[in-house]
C-alpha cells in the first residue's frame, strides 16, 4: 500500500511539475505512516499464516471486526454517549471554574494573593488521589466521576487564563486609556480579544485532560462508558474489545479537539503566527 | 493654549526624569522636543497625555487641568500599537465607537485616503509594513480631531525615505484641522522639517535648555539656505545642551560644531 502510494506520488509529480512541492510534502507525510501500517500488516500476516496466535494481541482485522460489531449492536454508542456526557459536564464545570478563578487571579492582585497559593497547593496533588474522597462524598455514581473530570480540567484552564490576563500588553492597554474607554469597554475591546488565543489553548489542554480523567473515573466502578469497556475487556480476557475502546477514545479525543479548534478559528484570523497551528 | 507649568516628575526609584519644565504652545503651533537620551522628552509627553501624574506642577489645556487622558489630546506612540484583532479600518475608527456607524465609516475612509491606505482598509495589521502601520496609527489619532497631538518619536524606527513620506502624510492631515503638535524626536532634520519652534532639553534631571524659534515658512524646501541655517542653529543648541553647564560660554555664538 505504501509502495503504491509512493509510486502514485512520483507519477503525480512527473505529470504536474508545478505541484511538485506539494507532492513532496505529501510523501513526507506518508513516510510517517510506514511504521504503523507496516507493523499492522506484518502482524496481520503473521497471524494469518499461523506464525502467531494473536490471542493476547489480536490482529487489526479482528479489532476492526469487534469495533464494527460493537457499533452495529448499539453497544458502542451507549458507551460513547455515557463517556461524552461525563466529559462534557466535567469539562463545562471545570472550564467555567477555571475561567472564573483565573480571571479573578489575573485581574486583581489581592485576589491572586488570596487564591493562588491555595490553588497551587491543590494543583500539586495528583488528581487521582481525590478519587476515594470524592466517592465518599459524592457516591459512586455520576457526581464523583464528573467531579474528578472537572478537577482535571480546572487547573490548566485556571493557569492559562490567569497567565493570559497578566501578560496582556501594557502598551495596548494604554491605547485604551488614551481613547478613554470605560472599564467595561477596556475589558470587551482589549482584554478579552488579547487573552483569547491563550485561553483557547488552555481549554484545549483542559479538554485533553478531561478525556484522561474520564478513563480514571470510569475505572472506579461504572456500568457503561468507554472506560468501562476497557475494564470489561480486561476482566473477560478480550483484548480486541480493549483495543476497540482505545481506538474510540483516540477518535473521540481528536474529534472533540478538532471541533474546538474549528469553532474558534474564525476568532483568531488576526493572529500573526508563523504557521498554521496544529 | 497648552501650558506646562513647572512640571516635575520623579519616579519611585528616585530618578528625576523631569525638573521644573515650563512651556507654552499656541493653538496650531508645531513644537519639536529634542535632546539626548534620558532628558525627559517622553516623560513630558506622557504627562501631557495624562498617562502619568506629575510629581509637581501641572499641565493645562485652555485653562483646564489635565490629570488623565483628555478627549482633546491625542498621542502617536513610538510603535504603532495597533490592535491586532481589528482590521485597519476598525483600528482607525477605534476612538469613534460612540458615533453612528455610517458617520464612522465616512471619517475612517477619509482619513485612510489621506494617509494613502484606502485600499488596505480591510486588511489585518500584521499584513502591513512598519511604515504603513505607523500611518494607520497617525490616522487613528487624527480622526477624533484632537486640539493637541503628541508624537513620541513616531518615525524613529523607519528608514529615511519612509520617514520623509510620512512627514508629508502628517502634514496633509495636520493641514485639515491645524491641531497643536508636540513632537519628540532625536533627529535634527526631522525637527527642522516639521517644527515652528524647537525646544532643546538637557538630561539629569530633564529640563528645558534652550528654545529656538525657527521662523521658517511652509512648505519647506529641505535644500534651501534658510533650512540649512535653521539646522545649524538647532545642532549648535543641541551641542551646547550635551556639555556640562559650567563649560558653557556665556551668551556664546552659535557654533558650527556638530553635536556628535
Amino acid at each position: 500500500m505504501t509502495e503504491a502510494a509512493l509510486a502514485e506520488g512520483s507519477v503525480g509529480a512527473a505529470a504536474a511539475p508545478a505541484r511538485a512541492g506539494n507532492k513532496q510534502l505529501d510523501l513526507r507525510v506518508l513516510l510517517g505512516l510506514v511504521l504503523p501500517v507496516g507493523l499492522a500488516l506484518g502482524w496481520e500476516a503473521a497471524v494469518r499464516f499461523g506464525l502467531a496466535q494473536g490471542r493476547l494481541v489480536p490482529p487489526p482485522s479482528r479489532i476492526l471486526q469487534t469495533f464494527a460489531e460493537l457499533a452495529r449492536s448499539g453497544e458502542l454508542s451507549t458507551h460513547v454517549w455515557a463517556t461524552l456526557w461525563r466529559v462534557a459536564v466535567g469539562f463545562g464545570l471545570g472550564a467555567a471554574g477555571g475561567i472564573l478563578l483565573g480571571a479573578l487571579s489575573g485581574i486583581s492582585d489581592t485576589s491572586r494573593r488570596l487564591l493562588d497559593p491555595t490553588l497551587q497547593a491543590l494543583r500539586a496533588i495528583p488528581s487521582i488521589a481525590w478519587v476515594p474522597l470524592f466517592i465518599l462524598w459524592l457516591g459512586i455514581f455520576e457526581a464523583s466521576k464528573v467531579a474528578l473530570i472537572a478537577v482535571g480540567v480546572f487547573f490548566p484552564v485556571y493557569l492559562g487564563v490567569a497567565g493570559a490576563i497578566m501578560s496582556v500588553d501594557r502598551k495596548l492597554v494604554e491605547v485604551g486609556r488614551v481613547f478613554r474607554l470605560s472599564r467595561s469597554a477596556q475589558v470587551r475591546r482589549i482584554l478579552l480579544p488579547a487573552i483569547l488565543p491563550e485561553t483557547i489553548i488552555a481549554l484545549r489542554s483542559g479538554l485533553g485532560l478531561g478525556f484522561m480523567f474520564v478513563v480514571a473515573a470510569e475505572f472506579m466502578g461504572a456500568s457503561e462508558g468507554l472506560g468501562y469497556l476497557l475494564v470489561d475487556g480486561q476482566q473477560m480476557g478480550k483484548p480486541d474489545r480493549i483495543l476497540a475502546a482505545i481506538i474510540a477514545f483516540a477518535l473521540l479525543g481528536k474529534l472533540a479537539d478538532a471541533i474546538l479548534v474549528a469553532a474558534t478559528r474564525p476568532l483568531l484570523r488576526w493572529q500573526d503566527v508563523s504557521r498554521e497551528r496544529l | 493654549m497648552l501650558v506646562l507649568d513647572r512640571l516635575s516628575k520623579t519616579y519611585a526609584d528616585g530618578t528625576a526624569a523631569l525638573s521644573n519644565v515650563s512651556l507654552q504652545v499656541r493653538p496650531g503651533e508645531i513644537v519639536a522636543l529634542i535632546g539626548g537620551s534620558g532628558c525627559g522628552k517622553t516623560t513630558a509627553l506622557r504627562l501631557i497625555a495624562g498617562l502619568d501624574r506629575p510629581s509637581a506642577g501641572a499641565v493645562r489645556l485652555d485653562d483646564e487641568l489635565v490629570v488623565e487622558p483628555h478627549p482633546a489630546i491625542g498621542i502617536v506612540f513610538q510603535e504603532p500599537r495597533l490592535l491586532p484583532w481589528h482590521t485597519v479600518a476598525d483600528n482607525v475608527g477605534f476612538g469613534l465607537m460612540d458615533r453612528p456607524a455610517a458617520e464612522r465609516r465616512e471619517i475612517v475612509a477619509h482619513a485612510l485616503e489621506r494617509v494613502g491606505l484606502a485600499e488596505h482598509a480591510h486588511r489585518w495589521p500584521k499584513e502591513l509594513s512598519g511604515g504603513q502601520q505607523q500611518r494607520v496609527a497617525i490616522a487613528r489619532s487624527f480622526v477624533t480631531r484632537p486640539k493637541v497631538l503628541l508624537l513620541d518619536e513616531p518615525f524613529s524606527a523607519l528608514d529615511a525615505f519612509t520617514r520623509a513620506s510620512l512627514h508629508e502624510h502628517l502634514f496633509r492631515l495636520w493641514d485639515e484641522t491645524r491641531p497643536t503638535v508636540l513632537v519628540v524626536t532625536h533627529d535634527v532634520s526631522e525637527a527642522v522639517t516639521l517644527a515652528d519652534r524647537v525646544v532643546v532639553m538637557r538630561p539629569k534631571p530633564g529640563r528645558v535648555d534652550d528654545e529656538l524659534d525657527l521662523g521658517l515658512a511652509r512648505p519647506r524646501d529641505r535644500m534651501s539656505a534658510a533650512v540649512e541655517v535653521a539646522t545649524r542653529r538647532v545642532l549648535a543648541a543641541l551641542d551646547r545642551s550635551l556639555k556640562p553647564v559650567q563649560n558653557r560660554p556665556a551668551g556664546g555664538p552659535a557654533g558650527n560644531a556638530l553635536w556628535w
